[in-house]
């Protein structure tokens, strides 16, 4: 709104010349592409049996399983991905590349492998689970902090990837000027980098929550699949649609709703992050 | 070099799909000029029947390593012949038939699954029954939970199928004729998922079929218990409508009707109806 020159400029930029067909076709078919399918569900959806599949408790179970493990995934991931994210763009730690290329992997690894890691791992039998079982009695796999720990292990790499950016774009002298003036370096951390890289942090949490939301293969790998306790909405779409395909419906509008709400809701912010 | 390396890699890449585009190609031209023959020869053996060209065979997880073998053995009786499996769930594997799945053969664990491909008409005429299984409880190798019936599921981690899937309904069936309540925890897609578990040591014990115990005997032992004698499934198996290869699925459907595949189908330990 205040850059109304670069806005004029853009609007003679764009009447320049007429759209060439061979970019705009594909354009709209791209369009058409990731728009047509959600307009499907909308069209095949069973309206008048929705409010009967919508009222039934296993939903909103669902729902609600999935709104809680998400949004304490994202938790975990700020509380472990910010510090991991301020280690990789601050210090000059050794072997930084790879750590960093170390915590991308679960970015780009099939979430089931993560499922299967991890049910090796920290299962009743894994390296890590067989201890905690003998010493603290705590069994992971086929829990609610299960579902939980697969969520936050495939959406952390998203926080702690957008957070690095932020902070290797935010001015690292504001610390320096906060550490000359007294501050320990945790002191500048908390009081100046943190403030100045909010924005970053809260993209990065919103993305960690809509991967974790989403999460499918690493859930029913490691945390299995029983209505209240594990499955969350995805779980409960998959095995609907084997079923009751009305039912799978049904539950993707539900899903659909949440997702459109989450983008309506976070608009502004996502367009004031650098 | 890692420039050469990324395009020698490529070069593999192009040429692995052109040889896969190219059998793709022989296979379906051969499936189309012997169909005709296959047919006129239809009601004699399997092994008489020339067929080629290959089929895909959609089939309940608990015939994996039975069917697994048995389509070697049909392949190596009509030679040019090539059996594709894909193994899972039977509900998922009858919503995936139903909404169009490329498939030639479907062998369901339960004649529910089965229906919901009968009733898209995507059946080429009346499945038949071919086996019958029956549940066991699945426990680590030496039992050491000491479970001897369905009562002693109660206080331990059980695996169950979803209710969904044909072992998943057995399972609910033989626990209500048992009267036992139970807390699974976990509901798996299909019945070697919730055998895995018991393998991996994650949960205490698992209802599967008898045929996944014996399949898998060298890691886990099998308890079995006489409530399951209520909850038999019956596996049908059918050649389907839209199946690419209709007269090699037609001869692979007779071949497991076939008193060879019978014997080695008992052998691992399904029933014969």
């Amino acid at each position: 709104m205040t850059t109304a020159p670069a806005e004029t400029r853009r609007r003679t930029r764009r009447g320049g010349g007429r759209v060439p067909y061979a970019l705009l076709l594909p354009a709209l078919l791209g369009l058409a592409f990731l728009v047509l399918p959600l307009a499907g569900l909308l069209v095949r959806a069973p309206w008048s049996a929705l409010p009967e599949q919508l009222s039934s408790p296993e939903v909103w179970q669902a729902l609600k399983l999935s709104l809680i493990c998400a949004t304490a995934a994202t938790g975990v991931s700020l509380v472990l991905g910010v510090p991991l994210a301020w280690l990789l763009a601050r210090t000059e730690l050794p072997g930084r590349r790879l750590v960093r290329a170390l915590v991308t992997l679960p970015l780009v690894l099939p979430p089931v492998v993560g499922g299967v890691a991890l049910l090796l791992v920290l299962g009743r039998n894994g390296i890590v689970g067989r201890w905690l079982d003998s010493a603290f009695g705590i069994t992971l796999p086929f829990t609610t902090p299960g579902v939980v720990l697969a969520e936050a292990f495939v959406a952390m790499p998203f926080l702690v990837i957008s957070v690095e950016g932020a902070l290797r774009a935010a001015d690292p002298r504001y610390e320096e000027a906060a550490a000359t003036l007294g501050a320990s370096r945790l002191t500048a951390f908390r009081r100046v980098t943190l403030p100045l890289i909010a924005p970053g942090i809260g993209a990065g949490a919103v993305l960690a929550w809509a991967r974790a939301l989403g999460e499918f293969g690493a859930t029913i790998t490691f945390a299995g699949n029983f209505p209240g306790r594990t499955q969350t909405m995805p779980l409960a779409v998959y095995l609907a649609m084997e079923s009751e395909p009305e039912a799978a419906i049904a539950l993707s509008l539900v899903l659909l709703a949440v997702s459109i709400a989450v983008l309506a809701g976070l608009r502004e912010r996502w367009m004031s992050t650098p | 070099m890692s420039t050469a390396r990324r395009r020698s890699a490529v070069a593999v890449l192009a040429a692995a799909a052109l040889a896969a585009g190219l059998t793709a190609c022989g296979s379906s031209g051969s499936g189309s000029t012997t169909a005709p023959t296959s047919a006129a020869s239809a009601g004699t053996a399997s092994s008489a029947a020339k067929v080629s060209g290959s089929i895909t065979v959609f089939a309940a997880a608990s015939l994996k390593e039975s069917f697994t073998q048995l389509g070697k053995k049909f392949e190596a009786a009509n030679p040019g012949t090539k059996i594709t499996f894909n193994f899972g769930g039977s509900s998922a594997l009858a919503r995936s038939i139903v909404s169009g799945a490329p498939a030639d053969v479907f062998a369901a664990a339960s004649p529910a699954t089965m229906k919901t491909v009968t009733d898209a008409e995507a059946a080429n005429g009346e499945p038949e029954v071919f086996v019958k299984n029956t549940l066991e409880i699945a426990v680590p190798k030496g039992n050491p939970k000491h479970i001897t019936g369905l009562k002693d599921l109660t206080g331990v981690e059980v695996a169950l199928c979803a209710q969904q899937v044909p072992c998943g309904a057995a399972a609910v069936k033989a626990l209500d004729a048992a009267g036992v309540k139970l807390t699974p925890v976990t509901l798996e897609q299909d019945v070697k998922g919730a055998l895995t578990k018991v393998e991996l040591g994650e949960v205490d014990a698992s209802l599967v079929y008898r045929t996944d115990v014996k399949a898998d005997a060298a890691k886990i032992d099998g308890v079995e218990f006489p409530e399951a004698a209520k909850a038999v499934n019956d596996y049908p198996i059918a050649a389907l409508a839209k199946a690419p290869n209709a007269a090699a699925a037609a001869a692979f459907v007779e071949y497991i009707r076939s008193p060879e595949a019978a014997q080695a189908l008992t052998a691992a330990g399904f029933q014969t109806p």
